[in-house]
């Protein structure tokens, strides 16, 4: 029964990762499917760019504005659940709140200026999104570590660096993974804004349908974000399962 | 040699531990009994810095604990505690090795030190080296906390109540153990409890807490037969045939008129049980309570009364 379960959801995911891959590369293949949501003889298939490149770049996007993100987010949640950083709780708190309470398009609205049309606006409005949740996983995984065993790591002798590295990290990095998740989930879907300030991204296919009144080329870019979403989603729940049944952190 | 030299921990100015002297010969068990909040854990994380002390010193073989860094101190002093405390991350293997592997043994020295001591233990080497926490038993588990604090021969072993958390049967067995280990070790130990019968059992030396102050220090036998003050007879008044004595006896055969403060007990509570709840919460009665009606108190007084008759 058990390994009936694991088969389907192996099948699933290997035909999502197949359907995503043909939709990206092979988009032509799909014409019948979004004939009839095209206008009448106008274009079926999204051809001012190609969509793979325009998937690369999203995709490179979410992954450099999550990966600065969960470094500042969980420096900062380091520090704050030291001794010596605590004060700093509440108000690395607030900030990161203020992040996520910003409207992504006033983010870019306001990052324009500063930065520019394309690419470091977008950045900036992912990066800033992405914080909270890692934050506050990472604050929640960092104070919630078995006491027995962070006392035993100092009577050990393990320096403050050691049980960082050895004991803290490792112990919280389920939980962080969880905020990691959350964050580049949110950033994929996000970052389709990004086009209306020239960043190269899936969105520009579906704001592109959104202007010629093509609702076929809206599915296709909502399709290819959605599928992302999901498997990526799907990837890193996968890594969270495999870390803790490794750690076997469930008995206590 | 361990000597403590009047060492005191002031919390906000109130003592923890207060002005503690005692010297610890190599290769021996002394047992740290006394009730809840007497100061028991501060002296011993006293030894091993984890709590720094306000006045005092303790010198290890002659040497002031604060002639080496904290971290260096840790690594030559073993460390068990209530609960255990191992990485849930690390299998039962790394654990052990974790204070080698921080002053750099080899791993081949490593490797070989985790089997001697696994078999010492009585865990299978084999079936048991690369099994992670989540894996063992109660029993095995303080086991393998005991191992770690061994692994590296240290000067020293401190245990906090390292069999709190075992149930009796257990418990009885894992002291037997540590005994059998640190004969065969000859190691120095240092044990707190807060149970008179496990301080006598395992204590070749037995200091008896209260209030921060180390009210007797010695043999088990000097302090049943000479307690030095009211507190330590109220301590060993109970331990061994009077208390599996009192054990016999529930409270209800004992009750007298009149009110107590406190937490009721049920009538068929023991007396033995009723002599550790008056000790543990320092009270000197306790309401007695049948169906939820009152029954009347037990006194300490009765307690040892019916403990000295036999
Ligand atoms: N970090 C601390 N800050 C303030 N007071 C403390 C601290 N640690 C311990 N104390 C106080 O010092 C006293 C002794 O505590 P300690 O933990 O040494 O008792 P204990 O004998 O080990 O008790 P138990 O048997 O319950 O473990 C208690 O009154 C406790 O409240
Ligand atoms: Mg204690």
């Amino acid at each position: 029964m058990k390994k009936n379960v694991i088969k389907w959801s192996t099948i699933v995911r290997v035909l999502l990762v197949v359907l995503l891959i043909s939709l990206v590369v092979m988009p032509t293949w799909f014409s019948w499917a979004f004939k009839p949501f095209a206008p009448e003889n106008g274009p079926i298939i999204y051809e001012r760019a190609s969509l793979l490149s325009l998937s690369l770049s999203h995709l490179g996007l979410v992954a450099l504005a999550s990966i600065a993100a969960t470094l500042v987010a969980v420096s900062l949640a380091i520090l704050v659940t030291r001794p010596s950083g605590s004060a700093f709780l509440p108000l690395s708190r607030t900030i990161t709140n203020m992040g996520q309470t910003f409207p992504p398009v006033a983010v870019l609205a306001l990052a324009v200026p500063a930065l520019g049309f394309g690419t470091g606006p977008t950045l900036v409005a992912l990066f800033l999104y992405g914080l909270l949740p890692i934050f506050e996983n990472a604050i929640t995984g960092f104070s919630t570590l078995p006491p027995a065993t962070m006392e035993a790591a100092r009577g050990l002798g393990l320096s403050r660096w050691q049980r960082l590295i050895r004991v803290e990290i490792p112990l919280a990095l389920p939980v962080i993974l969880t905020g990691v998740r959350l964050s580049v989930v949110i950033a994929l879907g996000t970052a389709t804004i990004g086009s209306t300030v020239a960043a190269k991204t899936l969105g520009e296919v579906i704001i592109a349908g959104l202007l010629t009144n093509n609702t076929a080329y809206v599915l296709q870019g909502g399709l290819i974000v959605g599928l992302f979403a999901v498997l990526i989603y799907d990837a890193l729940v996968q890594l969270e399962a495999l870390l803790l049944a490794k750690y076997s952190i469930s008995n206590d | 040699m361990i000597e403590i030299d009047k060492i005191s921990k002031l919390y906000d100015g109130v003592a923890a531990v207060d002005e503690v002297s005692m010297t610890v010969d190599t290769a021996t068990i002394t047992v740290i009994v006394g009730t809840s909040g007497s100061g028991k854990t501060t002296l011993l994380r006293m030894i091993n810095r984890l709590v720094e002390p306000t006045s005092g010193e303790v010198r290890i073989n002659g040497k002031s604990t604060h002639s080496v860094s904290k971290t260096d101190l840790r690594r030559r002093i073993g460390y068990a505690i209530q609960g255990h405390g191992l990485f849930p991350h690390y299998t039962v293997a790394r654990n052990i090795a974790i204070v080698p592997t921080l002053l750099g043994w080899s791993s081949e020295k490593i490797a070989d030190r985790v089997d001697e001591l696994l078999s010492l233990f009585a865990l299978e080497p084999d079936q048991y080296r690369d099994r992670f926490p989540a894996e063992l038993s109660g029993g095995q588990l303080q086991r393998v906390g005991v191992a770690r604090a061994l692994a590296s021969r240290p000067d020293l072993l401190l245990m906090d109540e390292p069999f709190g958390a075992l149930d009796p049967i257990i418990r009885a067995q894992a002291q037997i153990d540590l005994r059998r280990i640190q004969q065969a070790l000859g190691s120095t130990i240092m044990l707190v409890t807060h149970d008179m019968e496990e301080a006598m059992q395992l204590g070749d030396r037995v200091a008896v807490m209260d209030q921060g102050r180390l009210v007797q220090y010695g043999t088990p036998a000097e302090i049943i037969q000479k307690p030095a003050t009211e507190f330590v007879v109220n301590m060993v008044g109970g331990v061994d045939r009077s208390l599996r004595l009192l054990s016999l006896f529930p409270v209800s055969d004992f009750v007298e008129e009149g009110s107590a403060e406190g937490e009721s007990v049920e009538a068929n509570t023991s007396l033995r049980d009723a002599l550790s709840i008056c000790l543990w919460t320092g009270r000197d009665a306790l309401p007695v309570v049948q169906d939820g009606s009152l029954l009347g108190r037990v006194t300490l007084d009765a307690i040892r009364k019916r403990a000295a008759i036999s």
